[in-house]
């Protein structure tokens, strides 16, 4: 009940919008859009197509009954593959990083830099053709030599695969494919680190590598984990070179180098699709739609993890 | 155990570029040494030469002689990182490290040193860092927490509980109160008072009250002229320094007027 009532808001305290300001913000806008359609139309269409799929007539399952039971195999060939790949990939990554960001003299972290990054421009073909033919046909005698040594452990449970075309093998070729997408990325976060956190480290008599622990791991913690989600990305996504390295069976094995090795989603629906009947078809790209699933599934994973992890270290 | 600090005929290079050139002075044990002067004569850099974070920068080296208790610090066998063990250092911005707790950023540098610690003896040493550091009433009970959600002065002061957790002979503060409020400021200045009586300190300050106020000897550094490298035009103790300097350009700076 004051004398003086609010004045009504006068009409110059509005924020002035200038055209400049709205255009980009109608650019950035539609921009966003457009990704989040494309991506519901993605869906929407593997649903639509993809339903039918999942009642088919039994034969076309074969040798499985129903679809869980032909798409199960699957699935854990395609997260067997890509875990794989990342742990091939991801320690041997964060190397190279830390190698261009902290370690190599700026003459040559720049080319090893540029080398890591056209690793990334070759086409999945050609390393499917190298897993192929050059990389299967010269593993055996580490194959040979994980199988007399190493069989008591599930991966290594052999008999090693005559011909090289193993898990194994495609795990390799798909981590060197994750390679350049990770290491380019944790480098960026990696040169991000601010300065005076290294020095703060550095000025407690930290070594490099203490360094590195004290003030560049931390930092670079979210940063790191997102790279290796993309990474997983590609892994869980990647077709032609699976499909020239493996010679798929359905089974569900730990065996990495044995002949019998189940095959991923994506490499099961290139192989599959040209011959496919319409209710084939239907199935394949349920199959897809639940690559689709289990790709979303473990992003949130992911950064529920990252999330869950940063809560615990702001509380 | 404090240690005093010979610097002859010290000149630091940026790559080709030469810096601050032939700087000699004795910074004398469990006393304060101020550094004044304007901004880019090479104040800064010439800290940073004497616990060996001047090399860290690529490009960056020294010619000249820093010794320590009778040892060259540039000696071919000394390892830099053991300097820095002995030589600590506070920087200009607080800049605890920033996942960690209050407790492991004071006892971070000690679990560097690879010391296996009991718990108990950590608890100790934790709260001696911070009541030396004038912190301990206020994050005693807060010592899990991180480091970053205390106030700027705290996160300074943090810092210094940090540098001598690790017990160094030499604590170098680089303009340590420049981002602070002056409360805060006047909190670090009287915890200089008291960790004198057991470090060699060396500060590098922008203010000269503050100079006048904290320091027992001071020096001032200057370019030669614009575009020449920096040098130490004066080195005295403080009473003088601030009341009948030897060097004219010294009286232009400290009265303001500068030419």
């Amino acid at each position: 009940m004051s004398v003086t009532a609010p004045p009504p808001a006068p009409r110059a305290a509005r924020a002035v919008v200038r055209p400049g300001d709205r255009i980009f913000a109608g650019i950035a806008r539609a921009a966003s859009l457009t990704i989040m359609l494309a991506l519901a139309g993605v869906f929407v269409f593997l649903a639509i197509e993809g339903l039918p799929g999942l009642s088919a007539p039994e034969n076309i399952y074969a040798p499985a009954e129903d679809f869980w039971s032909y798409v199960g195999p699957l699935v854990f060939g395609t997260i067997l593959a890509a875990v794989v790949a990342l742990v091939l990939a991801v320690p041997f990554s964060i190397g190279v990083a830390l190698f261009i960001s902290h370690y190599a003299p700026p003459r040559i972290a720049a080319p090893v830099a540029y080398v890591i990054d056209l690793l990334a421009a070759v086409p999945s073909v050609v390393f499917g053709l190298w897993g192929g033919l050059a990389l299967a046909s010269s593993i055996r005698p580490v194959t040979d030599w994980l199988y007399a040594n190493l069989d008591f452990i599930p991966f290594f449970a052999g008999p090693p695969s005559v011909t090289g075309r193993s898990m194994l093998t495609a795990g390799i070729v798909l981590a060197i494919m994750v390679v350049p997408i990770v290491t380019a990325l944790s480098r960026e976060v990696f040169a991000q680190t601010p300065r005076l956190h290294e020095e703060a480290a550095m000025a407690l008599g930290a070594t490099r590598w203490e360094t590195i622990r004290l003030a560049v791991f931390p930092y670079a913690r979210s940063g790191v984990i997102s790279a290796v989600m993309l990474g997983l990305g590609r892994a869980l996504g990647e077709t032609m070179a699976v499909a020239m390295v493996l010679s798929a069976a359905p089974v569900v094995t730990l065996n990495l180098i044995s002949d019998t090795n189940p095959a991923t989603i994506a490499q099961n629906i290139a192989s599959n699709y040209k011959e496919a009947t319409p209710d084939k078809q239907a199935v394949l790209i349920a199959t897809g739609l639940v690559l689709f699933a289990v790709t979303f599934a473990v992003n949130f994973a992911a950064r529920w993890v990252i999330a869950r992890s940063e809560r615990k270290v702001s509380r | 155990m404090a240690k005093s600090i010979d610097v002859s005929d010290l000149s630091i290079y940026y790559g080709d570029f030469l810096a601050v050139e032939g700087v000699n002075m004795t910074i004398r044990a469990k006393a304060v040494t101020a550094f004044i002067g304007p901004s880019g004569c090479g104040k800064s850099t010439f800290l940073r030469t004497l616990n060996r974070m001047h090399e860290v920068i690529p490009g960056a080296r020294v010619e000249g002689k820093v010794m320590v208790s009778g040892q060259s610090l540039y000696d071919p066998t000394i390892d830099p990182v053991a300097v820095r063990r002995r030589i600590g250092m506070v920087f200009q911005r607080p800049n605890p490290f920033p996942t960690m707790s209050i407790y492991d950023n004071v006892i971070a540098g000690v679990k560097l040193n690879s010391r296996k610690m009991r718990k108990s003896d950590a608890d100790a040493l934790v709260e001696r860092s911070l009541r030396g550091a004038n912190l301990w009433n206020e994050v005693k009970d807060r010592l899990d927490r991180p480091g970053m959600g205390l106030s700027g002065g705290q996160q300074q002061r943090l810092c210094i509980a940090r540098a001598i957790a690790v017990e160094p002979e030499v604590l170098l503060m680089d303009e340590p109160c420049s981002a602070l409020d002056p409360i805060s400021t006047s909190a670090i200045e009287d915890l200089i008072h008291q960790l004198k009586s057991e470090y060699t300190i060396v500060i590098v300050t922008h203010n000269m009250q503050q100079a006048a106020r904290v320091s027992d000897e001071t020096g001032f550094f200057n370019l030669k002229a614009a575009g020449q490298p920096g040098h130490l035009v004066e080195f005295n103790p403080t009473t003088k320094m601030f009341t009948n300097p030897d060097e004219p350009s010294t009286e232009a700076y400290i009265s303001g007027r500068f030419g």
